[in-house]
């Protein structure tokens, strides 16, 4: 091979390079492994965790049951080895399971359409900022409700930091966002250009929006939720609070924890923001054979296309894990999303009422509904429960918010007995 | 009388309206039109000001408004039916607007200058 | 494939009543529940759902089929050869995919405590010592969750690097007209401004074009080396002293980092901020459009900015090593809620310690001898419009005979009915028909010698039978979708379709 390149041997392909850029030792890094030695290396590595089995730390992120067949068909490897569908001959596959995967989105949120996938729920929020901004016209501030996750907000405030836009946040009235401020808001500022709200908040709370779509309106600002997609199967949507813009993260419908990632950000909206929607959208279309096909349309707004002028610069997103939650949602229906939802519901019922019947701790706002994550206020110590939760029992009880709260969440996959438990080590404290 | 910018839109002076829309070295340079994103009416804007966007299959542009003034009426019939712009690009202008300094004209290309300037 | 029987979307093959599901029993039903204990409020109705929710209803069976003869519709590097240029579509090594399912990470809830996740960080912190190791860099983060997502945080470290000197000024960054889109994407969500800066016929930057954009209103110089067109910039080592000169940083886009492994890092060229594409360089799956990671190296001087959370090595006065999350005032601010996408790290973990120093040493020769050998035998039927040594990937400017009127779109098309992927067209925008093509080193001599010969059979057929070329692809499962159609009456939605 190097002979028909009129070389002899292969530094001879970087004649080009400057020796002085040329690396001058081997890199500093270990000897090549066998797989057996590769999986013996992170086995190793998973001894240094500590095992925890029951998992009621929530946040956005939950522990759900995870179908064998939907892991199964992601597994495919014409799926998993494709690039991009830009040659939709031979792609029919990946952009077919987007296409169910936004009619299953659009259907959920109740929303008109949904892009392809963002990188997660935080981005995906951003990226709602930017559309807002970018639709209304000569607008550059953002209401944000003091009620949206932490985690979520700092993601937001750091795109707004550098795309210049300025965030405000709408104060919080006993776990939840305070109308009257935001009306104050909406009055004293004439450039706001979306208001974001999440669904449920960030202590779990089912907030009541009623008449906020009206007010965000008729201030010709468009209204964005954040929101996490396996609940709207059973709480009140986006599309039906009147919302704009829907968004968050959709890892609860059935993609595994791996520690963070990766997870899926979701987007959806109105049809009249259609060609302003960042990202990836499929489309369905008939080929000369007149037989239905399915396309990446509206391309003009990307970045290969529009460069600075686009959108957003998203390229790659979270392709695959449509395919886990489209065959999720596929396996479970609306009755298993709602089974789902009332067994958590169930749980974190029996994990309340058990914790409070054991004393020294209540739920923080007393009077606001939640459906599988609350915020208990305790006296306890915080760090020394969840590590002898997490020592003696492998359960991790929850996520430390402030000095004395716990945000905790159950799911599906965890008993009473492991409520049971948690409840022990607690009455032991 | 119509007039060209070097960004490759037109105005056409009726009075104190004025037309614009994209030249048809544009549209053909473009291709199948798919979509026009047209401003709302009340909008007003500053000559090189960017007024929408216009967008075939695989390519999309931005429009810049040649002259100052506020928008009186849009061509919705590009709303339903795009690719009238490329049946017919002059006829069919994207908005209408009062024009706010008629002398601005003076400045951009008659059709001579312009053909001039796509060949070039 | 039977697409009569198995064309369906899932929404078609759904059955009320049917369900692939059963959730395991939490023991609540029928059991009494403490009644001292605070009771939860009631949901109100109106807080719940109020429009019926229609999801499909499969039994197992069902779905596994439906998603499986979907799958018979795709083409993966698995399937066959993938050459598409700038897409590093390299071999993805099957124990990566058994280590990103490790239950170790596969349940771990990103907000356990560090000191129970010590596995997990150590993972985490080991990957970015060897990516600084790789990219000459000082500190890398691995929270980016792709390329573009990368470039976007490299961005944002240059911002709040000029930014904490009080240079508040420089908000233009150059990048070269040949770029991939994403460069002036990222810089402008950034909040910057682009100023191209012109290539010359060679493709390399024309650095005397280049000399008088830079002054005090430049934030950086964003370059990808090799460029797009597959060429090492030879006066990169120039190019980084005058924009350090001008108070620029460069910015090393890692899009096509391959071909340089085992032979030159970013670091020492010149450049302050990179990213890496883990799914291109590293070998992680690309998963039909990600996910992807994007780290994010910075040299000495700059960890300072780098987004939080970060996970840093402390040494106990036991000398035991740990491993914490840390964050800072001075950073940037964050670009993800979590570590970002933590599986797709560890694959790439896989790799590196799969093939070892010595074996990335190798990868890039490999690569570039790849590259340089199917454009040695294809320049005689196509139009290198450059021609010298290339590095991982190259571009032709569509076929060499012009007479024929078949164009790289047709070539593309006539690949498919070969079984192979298209290489990437119409890219870079220097020529009118451009060809990109990027082999891989992955790939053997008979897999490069198989497609060469198809190549020079399309060009012989492009001679003689050009209409079999013009009306390419004949054998895919779909042939000419309507494009136009699609983006002027969109059907985003099954619920649109009907």
């Amino acid at each position: 091979m190097l002979a028909r390149c009129g070389m002899k041997e292969l530094r001879d392909l970087y004649s080009d390079v400057p020796d002085e850029l040329k690396l001058k030792a081997p890199y500093n890094l270990p000897a090549e492994m066998s797989e057996t030695e590769v999986r013996g290396f992170f086995n190793n590595l998973a001894k240094d965790n500590k095992n925890i089995s029951v998992c009621f730390a929530g946040g956005g992120f939950y522990d759900h049951y995870v179908p064998a067949a939907a892991t199964s068909v992601i597994g495919r490897s014409e799926f998993l080895t494709a690039y991009t569908p830009y040659q939709p001959e031979i792609s029919q596959g990946t952009l077919q399971y987007i296409f169910e995967y936004q009619t299953m989105m659009a259907r959920l949120t109740g929303m008109d359409i949904s892009n392809a996938s963002m990188y997660d729920g935080a981005t995906a929020t951003a990226e709602a900022m930017m559309m807002a901004v970018a639709s209304v016209r000569k607008r550059r501030r953002i209401l944000v409700s003091a009620t949206l996750n932490p985690a979520v907000r700092r993601v937001v405030d750091t795109y707004a930091r550098y795309h210049q836009v300025e965030v405000n946040t709408i104060r919080e009235l006993d776990g939840a966002t305070d109308k009257e401020h935001l009306a104050g808001l909406l009055d004293t500022h004439s450039d706001v250009a979306g208001v974001i709200l999440p669904l449920p908040n960030y202590y779990g709370i089912i907030e009541d929006y009623s008449g906020i779509a009206d007010m965000v309106h008729a201030r010709k600002a468009l209204l964005i939720m954040n929101c996490i997609a396996a609940d709207l199967a059973t709480l009140r949507t986006p599309g039906e609070w009147g919302a704009d813009i829907a968004c968050g993260d959709a890892q609860s419908l059935g993609i595994p924890l791996s520690f963070g990632g990766p997870y899926l950000g979701f987007l959806c909206a109105t049809k009249a923001l259609m060609r302003k929607m960042p990202g990836r959208i499929v489309g369905a279309t008939t080929d000369d054979k007149g037989r239905r096909s399915f396309v990446l349309t509206l391309q003009a707004r990307e970045q290969h296309i529009r460069r600075d002028k686009a959108t957003s610069n998203i390229c790659s997103n979270q392709g695959l894990m449509t395919l886990y939650v489209s065959a999720y949602m596929s396996l479970l229906g609306t009755a298993g999303l709602r089974e789902v939802a009332y067994r958590g519901h169930q749980t974190a019922c029996y994990m309340l009422q058990s914790l409070t019947a054991a004393g020294g701790c209540r739920l923080k706002y007393p009077d606001r509904p939640f459906l599988n994550e609350f915020l208990l206020e305790t006296e306890c110590d915080i760090d020394t429960f969840i590590r002898r939760c997490i020592d003696e029992a492998g359960i991790l009880p929850g996520i430390k918010v402030g000095d004395n709260c716990l945000l905790m969440a159950a799911t599906e996959m965890q008993t009473r007995q492991n409520v049971d438990r948690l409840v022990e080590i607690y009455r032991s404290l | 009388m119509i007039r060209y910018s070097e960004t490759h839109e037109y105005v056409r002076q009726e009075g104190e309206y004025g037309f614009i829309g994209v030249s048809d070295y544009a549209q053909k340079q473009l291709g199948n039109v798919v979509y026009v994103d047209m401003p709302e009416v009340g909008d007003e804007f500053e000559a090189g000001e960017e007024f929408g966007a216009i967008e075939s299959v695989k390519a999309a542009s931005d429009l810049i408004s040649p002259v100052s003034g506020e928008v009186v009426e849009i061509n919705e019939a590009l709303e339903e039916n795009p690719r009238l712009v490329n049946q017919d690009a002059i006829a069919n202008w994207i908005v209408k607007i009062r024009l706010s300094d008629p002398s601005q004209l003076d400045g951009l290309m008659d059709e001579d200058a312009y053909r001039a300037f796509c060949e070039k | 494939m039977n697409r009569e029987l198995y064309g369906k979307l899932v929404f078609e093959i759904s059955r009320p009543g049917r369900r692939g599901y059963r959730l395991p029993d939490n023991h609540m039903e029928g059991n009494p529940i403490p009644d001292n204990g605070e009771k939860a409020p009631a949901i109100p109705g109106t807080l719940l759902r109020q429009t019926p929710l229609s999801l499909p209803e499969c039994d197992e069976l069902s779905v596994v089929r439906h998603y499986n003869n979907m799958s018979n519709n795709n083409f993966g590097v698995d399937t066959g050869f993938y050459p598409l240029g700038s897409c590093t579509m390299k071999y993805n090594p099957k124990i990566n995919e058994e280590i990103a399912g490790h239950p170790m990470s596969a349940a771990s809830h990103p907000a356990t405590p560090a000191y129970a996740s010590q596995g997990n960080l150590r993972l985490y912190h080991t990957l970015q010592r060897a990516l600084s190791e790789i990219g000459g860099m000082a500190e890398f983060t691995l929270n980016p969750f792709a390329g573009a997502h990368g470039e976007l945080t490299g961005l944002m470290v240059i911002r709040a690097y000029h930014d904490s000197r009080g240079d508040t000024g420089r908000r233009k960054v150059i990048v070269p007209d040949s770029a991939h889109g994403t460069n002036p994407a990222s810089a402008a969500v950034a909040g910057l401004e682009v100023v191209e800066v012109k290539s010359r016929p060679d493709g390399t930057v024309d650095v005397d074009d280049l000399r008088p954009l830079l002054d005090s209103t430049v934030a950086a110089v964003m370059m990808t080396n090799p460029n797009t067109l597959g060429l090492f910039e030879r006066n990169i080592p120039e190019i980084a002293r005058l924009a350090h000169e001008a108070g620029a940083l460069m910015y090393y886009d890692g899009a096509n980092l391959n071909p340089m492994l085992g032979v030159a890092r970013p670091g020492d060229m010149g450049f302050d901020v990179m990213h890496i594409n883990l799914h291109k360089t590293f070998s992680t799956p690309h998963g039909g459009g990600g996910p992807g990671s994007g780290p994010v190296g910075v040299r000495a001087g700059l960890e300072q900015f780098l987004p939080n959370p970060r996970v840093e090595k402390f040494t106990e006065s036991d000398g035991k090593e740990t491993f914490r999350l840390t964050a800072t005032e001075t950073a940037l601010g964050s670009i993800s809620a979590t570590l970002g996408n933590f599986a797709v790290q560890a694959r790439a973990l896989g790799y590196i310690l799969s093939l070892g120093s010595e074996g990335l040493m190798q990868a890039g020769p490999l690569a570039t001898l790849n590259a340089n050998y199917v454009k040695e035998c294809l320049k005689d039927d196509y139009l290198l419009p450059i021609d010298c040594i290339c590095k991982h990937e190259f571009v032709f400017d569509g076929l060499k005979d012009k007479s024929t009127g078949v164009t790289t779109l047709n070539i593309a098309k006539r690949l498919l009915d070969h079984g192979y992927h298209a290489p990437t067209i119409y890219f870079p925008l220097l020529f009118h028909e451009s060809l990109m093509i990027e082999p891989t080193e992955t790939e053997s001599k008979e897999t490069l010698d198989d497609f060469i010969a198809v190549m020079h059979d399309i060009a012989r057929e492009a001679r003689e039978t050009p209409e079999a070329v013009l009306s390419a692809p004949h054998n895919t499962p779909i042939t000419h979708p309507d494009d136009t159609a699609a983006a002027l009456n969109p059907v985003t939605t099954f619920d649109q379709l009907n």
